[in-house]
């Protein structure tokens, strides 16, 4: 194991950021944290990367004691925080120089790690790093993570904030750093991207929700999803949560997913819409996401 | 090593890159020495001056026809009674008061040593002190003339006797400039490397350095390095300016006097990053260095008030004022012109001081977030 954490519990005052969570990161995976704002990523992220110490419970990364070797712990892991944290009134390279040395190493040295990221930063090389686009700073903060080919790479929201063609682009960049054998920890609040993990962690609020694979925990969903349109979407949410045989309702883009025991009540359904007012029904069963899985976890 | 150096090279960028900074770093300390220095120089021509003559001698006559020829003063008015002083001052606008001792000739004569008093206006310190130290040059270099004239074998002395009326205390500009550039250099390192780390918890990239192997030490004494060598820059303007426009002597090593300004320097860096290392944003570390280092650092360091005039306590507080100390040898050296001996107790503290500060930061660098 790359990364192992038993019952760790971090509390900020009354808050408690992090309830009790026990997580284990394979060598050389992708591992996935994923949960909305305020779900704890950031404060687990801190605990492991070392700046911050655990309240109770342990914590191992790359063999290293959390609370007891932290500078062995420095010296292996690559840490890009969430918000962005390069010198925005240095350069690009100097950013990048800097990392570098202060790591005891040179970009000459790893540049193999970063070679294909970089290449799209270096027309802009002496341009001030606060002047980069966000898919840019991305990008710089990502190499400067790298730069001393870290053994394990935390990743805190690297993709917030960042358009959608750079987010595919970035995870294409994780596969491929996967290869190199770099084990990665990551944390996202978009769940379309857990299914590029190898497995992920479903967080919210401080709670432990579930581990798995990707397909196991879709594969774990043994309810039936209706995805569910009318004339009146308003309505339609409140309706369907009042509606007797519905285990949850919750909006998902221009739909309302719900879930329910069996497909057999789609019938049921239907006349329940109607009397209550709806025409233009569109009652379908689809294969549930990710994100159905969580909300399916966390609401209703 | 490498890594250090590194460090420091980007501390250079960040405060290369801030004009804000270099303009606070160069411009401040030189537009007080000029002020300063500009307010003193208008004051010093056409010196008014009465005599209160109660010898009316032949030596005594040569003297007043001295300063008569003197462009920088005019014999305005000769005075007869000691209580027409006060009357003089007050109404008259007479800067300086010259009294001759009865038999001033004739003591000249037999016991080679007269004495003359000079009274100033000492409500404006440094012009009064500087009216007195005019007038004894010209009495200086009439000494001169008529011991040359006398040969070797006899020296005739002068004794003057000056008093500040209405501020006996009386201080110069010899000694207010060695107090300017101790506040200066203090309260510019101090508010300058305050916000050094805190500008790091700031933007976040502490928490990228915590999570590196790089030593808090090396995090803490690099961010000196660029300050110090900006600081020394300041510092030699200022102490050309001082010399060659307000006229400061430098009577001690120049050697010695650098390396104390150097020390100082370094004691108020080290003090900017104790308070830097307890204090979470740029604005509160400006403000307790800024206000409160200035209040005491004015007060106590007897840049304005003497210490020896303050109360015991006040005096006992005002020890562990860095500026102190800096201002008591930065005169001893400046004017005084004494070697490292007679300075080793303010050199020994002060380096006290920036061991300690030091310490204290490198001990309340957090090695985690809070």
């Amino acid at each position: 194991m790359m990364i192992e954490t038993e019952n760790i519990c971090k509390s900020y005052g009354k808050i408690q950021a992090v309830k009790s969570w026990s997580i284990s990161v394979k060598a050389n995976e992708i591992y996935g944290l994923i949960g909305p704002d305020g779900a704890g990523k950031t404060t687990l992220f801190r605990l492991l990367t070392t700046v911050l110490l655990p309240d109770s419970g342990k914590g191992v990364v790359a063999g290293y004691d959390i609370v007891k070797d932290f500078r062995q712990i420095r010296k292996e892991i690559g840490y890009m925080p969430g918000r962005f944290s390069l010198y925005e009134d240095l350069t690009v390279k100097e950013n990048l120089q800097f990392f570098a040395t202060v790591f005891s190493t040179t970009i000459e040295e790893n540049m193999h790690l970063i070679k294909d990221i970089y290449s799209q930063l270096e027309k802009f090389s002496s341009r001030k790093a606060g002047k980069l686009s966000g898919g840019m700073k991305q990008k710089l903060a990502l190499c400067c993570a790298l730069i001393h080919s870290p053994k394990v790479l935390f990743l805190d929201e690297p993709t917030t904030g960042v358009d959608v063609v750079s987010r595919r682009e970035f995870w294409q960049m994780l596969k491929r750093l996967k290869q190199e054998g770099i084990t990665i920890i990551v944390s996202t609040p978009y769940m379309d991207e857990a299914e590029m993990c190898d497995s992920i962690a479903l967080v919210n609020q401080g709670e432990f929700l579930r581990i798995d694979t990707p397909n196991g925990i879709v594969s774990s969903f043994d309810k039936t999803l209706f995805s569910v349109k009318s004339n009146k979407m308003h309505q339609l949410l409140n309706d369907l949560k009042q509606y007797s045989n519905a285990l949850s309702a919750f909006s998902f883009g221009e739909s309302i997913h719900l879930k329910v025991n069996s497909p057999t009540i789609k019938q049921d359904l239907s006349s329940y819409l109607s009397d209550k007012g709806h025409s233009e029904l569109e009652i379908q069963e689809i294969k549930p996401n990710i994100e159905d899985c969580f909300m399916a976890m966390t609401s209703m | 090593m490498k890594t250090f150096i590194s460090f420091v090279r980007k501390e250079f960028l960040h405060i290369l890159r801030d004009k804000t900074t270099l303009l606070i770093m160069f411009a401040m300390p030189i537009v007080m020495i000029i002020l300063f220095s500009y307010a003193i120089s208008t004051e010093v021509k056409n010196i008014s001056v009465a005599v209160l003559d109660f010898s009316k001698d032949e030596q005594t006559n040569r003297i007043i026809e001295k300063f008569n020829q003197n462009k920088y003063f005019q014999i305005k008015q000769y005075l007869t009674t000691n209580k027409e002083i006060e009357v003089a001052f007050k109404e008259k606008k007479i800067n300086l008061v010259m009294v001759f001792s009865e038999n001033f000739a004739e003591n000249m004569l037999h016991t080679h040593e007269a004495s003359i008093q000079l009274l100033a206006d000492g409500s404006e310190a440094n012009s009064g002190a500087m009216y007195i130290g005019y007038a004894q040059g010209v009495l200086g270099s009439y000494l001169k003339e008529i011991n040359s004239d006398a040969g070797a074998t006899q020296s005739f002395q002068i004794q003057t006797n000056s008093t500040m009326l209405y501020n006996p205390q009386s201080k110069s500009e010899y000694n207010f400039v060695p107090g300017v550039i101790g506040m200066m250099l203090l309260l510019l390192n101090a508010m300058m490397s305050s916000i050094a780390i805190v500008r790091e918890k700031e933007r976040g990239t502490m928490e990228l350095l915590l999570a590196s192997p790089m030593p808090p030490i090396q995090i803490i004494l690099s961010k000196t390095i660029p300050y110090l060598t900006l600081s020394s820059i300041t510092l030699l303007l200022v102490l050309v300016f001082a010399h060659f426009v307000v006229g400061v002597p430098i009577n001690g090593s120049v050697g010695l006097l650098l390396l104390l300004c150097l020390l100082y320097i370094f004691t108020a860096l080290s003090m900017g990053l104790l308070i830097s290392t307890v204090m979470q944003t740029q604005i509160s570390a400006m403000l307790v260095s800024g206000m409160v280092l200035m209040l005491p650092t004015i007060m106590l360091s007897g840049m304005v008030f003497p210490i020896e005039s303050m109360p015991n306590i006040l005096q006992w507080l005002s020890c562990i004022v860095p500026a102190r100390w800096f201002i008591s040898a930065l005169r001893k050296i400046m004017i005084q012109g004494v070697d490292i001996t007679a300075v080793s107790t303010e050199f020994l503290i002060l380096i006290g001081m920036v061991v300690l500060y030091l310490i204290i930061a490198l001990k309340k660098f957090k090695i985690r977030l809070q």
